[in-house]
């Protein structure tokens, strides 16, 4: 006898909290559900905490939207009192900002600002949303001409007709063939992967008429190419990579134009720049990578913290550009402390005063050696 | 979904953060609770959290406890099935043909197989835990493959046919991510993210891993480590350098060093970057008194 399952009343608050966290932007699949109700069953529960630990372990919301899951949580099983729990906010002058899944828009009013709560501060805080606009031509010779974007040698190996490695495997099941007699030794060489490429973008004021432009070349890079990071900087720092993922266009700067809330604003690159290193992870990911900061270095901050971002970043980095629209002319001197300043971190300092410029900057990076 | 919850006798996630503890590993209730449950679910444990937070002492706990042989998979970009997995002995393959002469011989038997650690597992589940470690540090085409691995215990060897395990083996993952995982990964997992232990569990840690370190010292140790945590810092202090530093503080105070110096001079233990100890120097004094009192 086939009978509709009937969802049990007490099953049936758990599922609509899972229900919750989807509307939220948390990617929860079925079997994360099963899981969470079987652990739910196996730990009692004999308190509400059992069932958050039981969510936190089986639907793993990301860390950094732990505080957001505490909310809903709370939201769904305490009801509205609890919410006004103080939430811990880390020090920085310079604010962090994590991005969350992309979502078009966040269903809790605050979530843009989610680590912001910068209220205290002067800050302006616009959201903007991009206009729509005809591809450009030089977005379009990015994602043609892909395949010269910079490259590095990978540890994976592929066979080759020569290289430095014996092809061992192949050899022996060629030699069963002839009794065993190996009559050619295979070879293997390392392939070559894509260079990771840590975008910088400079996003306050001065930069006001680039910005829209480099949200859409930061898009297009986004999707030619797979190993990308894309940050926001101005007062604050911005990871905008997983909304630059979504594949459509308007989509993903909409996203993005949601994270960011310090568009327009003022410029503290050297502090921004601190910040970005002294997250491990974030740090990490300019090791090796091909670093392009895209900035007219106009610092209202201190030099000497810009200074010693850049010279940390240039260590790691495998090479550092600075694209600044003022840098018109080859020969272009820099004129601004900061710029004199870093100037010899990095290894190219070049024109980025359009969009053009740009992608062809980047697309020649793949001929360079490190620096 | 076979589900466990009895596991060697440990039924609940208290039962389990006891048995931790007498393995020296002391565990929060949430990673207590978290462990519990990828034992009892049948899934594979992944931790995730900055370096030095002890995913790797966790994993070897577990092992403990259950009192199984703990195999170790370390990650590196370019890792494969010859290293993860097996290999075939190719110079004794090689040597057995030219024996054989005339005779047939079976080249892909037992004796040319070389078990690497995820057929290790496979073989015996019921005897070994899998660690995988820093998986974040392996190449995308390694996830997908551990991602078939995980969903089904199962491998597949093209010349011998498809192995399957007997039971679910325990896997334990760890990653320092410095990189997003795969969100299929994840989601075959159950997940807990380790942050830094709190100031007084911090202490306890330091007293049991450490050999002969009075509890002021640990005390202090701990909350400098804490302050230099706020830090920006591009290495902080995990918990494996307060344990040494609390050892190193304590050595040089036994060879006549006081007690603010030896904090001073071993400080190297604890930070391992020659910017960060640059930066930090000039208030370390402060800080040093401010955590010793």
């Amino acid at each position: 006898v086939n009978e509709e399952p009937v969802l049990p009343r007490a099953i049936s608050v758990f599922i609509s909290f899972v229900a919750l966290l989807r509307a939220n932007g948390f990617a929860v699949a079925p079997e994360q559900t099963t899981a969470f109700l079987a652990a739910i069953e196996l730990l009692g529960p004999r308190s509400i905490e059992h069932v958050r630990r039981a969510g936190l372990a089986t639907l793993a919301p990301p860390p950094e939207r732990r505080a957001t899951y505490d909310r809903l949580f709370d939201l769904h099983f305490h009801g509205n009192e609890a919410i006004e729990r103080a939430d811990v906010e880390d020090e920085e002058v310079v604010r962090l900002q994590e991005e969350g899944r992309g979502e078009d828009e966040p269903p809790l009013a605050d979530e843009a600002n989610e680590s912001g709560l910068a209220a205290a501060r002067a800050e302006a805080l616009v959201a903007r949303r991009f206009a729509r606009d005809a591809t450009i031509d030089a977005l379009r010779r990015l994602s043609r001409e892909a395949a010269h974007l910079p490259r590095r040698r990978g540890h994976r190996r592929r066979r080759a007709r020569r290289g430095p490695f014996a092809d061992l495997r192949r050899t022996l099941r060629e030699s069963v063939r002839n009794d065993g007699e190996v009559l050619r030794l295979g070879r293997l060489r390392r392939r070559a992967r894509p260079r990771r490429i840590l975008l910088l973008i400079d996003v306050s004021g001065s930069m006001k008429a680039r910005t829209e432009e480099n949200m859409k070349l930061a898009h297009a890079l986004s999707q030619a190419a797979r190993n990308v990071e894309v940050f926001t900087f101005g007062t604050r720092l911005t990871r905008v990579t997983s909304a630059l993922r979504l594949k459509r266009r308007e989509q993903a700067l909409n996203a993005a134009a949601h994270l960011v809330s310090d568009w327009d604003g003022g410029t503290r690159i050297g502090d921004a720049l601190q910040a970005f290193l002294a997250v491990p992870r974030f740090g990490s990911y300019a090791r090796g990578a091909a670093v392009v900061v895209i900035s007219d270095g106009l610092e209202r901050g201190d030099p000497v913290a810009l200074r010693d971002a850049v010279a940390k970043l240039s260590r790691r980095a495998w090479r550092v550009s600075w694209l600044t629209p003022l840098a018109t002319a080859p020969g272009f001197q820099p004129q601004t402390e900061a710029l004199i300043a870093i100037r010899r971190f990095v290894d190219d300092l070049v024109g980025g005063g359009t969009s053009a410029a740009v992608v062809s900057h980047l697309l020649s990076l793949g001929s360079r050696r490190a620096a | 979904m076979p589900v466990r919850s009895n596991i060697v006798g440990i039924d609940s996630p208290e039962a389990l953060e006891k048995a931790l503890r007498a393995a020296y590993y002391l565990a929060d209730d949430a990673i207590a609770t978290a462990s519990y449950l990828a034992l009892a679910l049948g899934k594979p444990l992944l931790l995730e959290g900055n370096p030095g937070v002890g995913k790797t002492e966790a994993a070897k706990a577990i092992a403990a406890v259950l009192g199984r042989k703990l195999i170790r998979l370390q990650c590196y970009e370019g890792i494969d099935a010859s290293a993860a997995l097996y290999e075939w002995n190719y110079p004794r393959q090689m040597l057995a043909i030219r024996q054989a002469g005339e005779e047939s011989i079976d080249i892909y038997g037992e004796a040319f197989l070389i078990e690497r650690p995820m057929l290790a597992a496979l073989r015996a589940p019921d005897s070994t835990v899998l660690l995988i470690d820093e998986i974040d540090r392996a190449d995308q085409e390694f996830e997908a493959f551990l991602l078939e691995f995980l969903s089904d215990f199962q491998i597949s060897i093209p010349e011998r046919g498809t192995l399957r395990a007997t039971e679910h083996p325990v896997v334990v993952l760890t990653s320092n991510r410095t990189r997003d995982l795969h969100e299929a990964l994840r989601r075959r997992c159950v997940y807990h993210w380790i942050d830094y232990p709190t100031e007084e569990r911090e202490a306890r840690i330091v007293m049991m891993r450490a050999s002969r370190v009075a509890e002021s010292t640990a005390r202090a140790v701990v909350a400098a480590v804490g302050k230099l945590r706020r830090e920006p810092l591009s290495k902080a202090p995990g918990v494996a350098e307060a344990v040494d530093w609390a050892e190193a503080a304590t050595l040089l105070h036994r060879g006549g060093a006081r007690w603010p110096e030896a904090f001073k001079r071993s400080i190297g233990v604890a930070l391992k970057d020659e910017e960060d100890l640059h930066f930090i120097f000039p208030r370390l004094d402060a800080l040093i008194a401010e955590a010793a009192a």
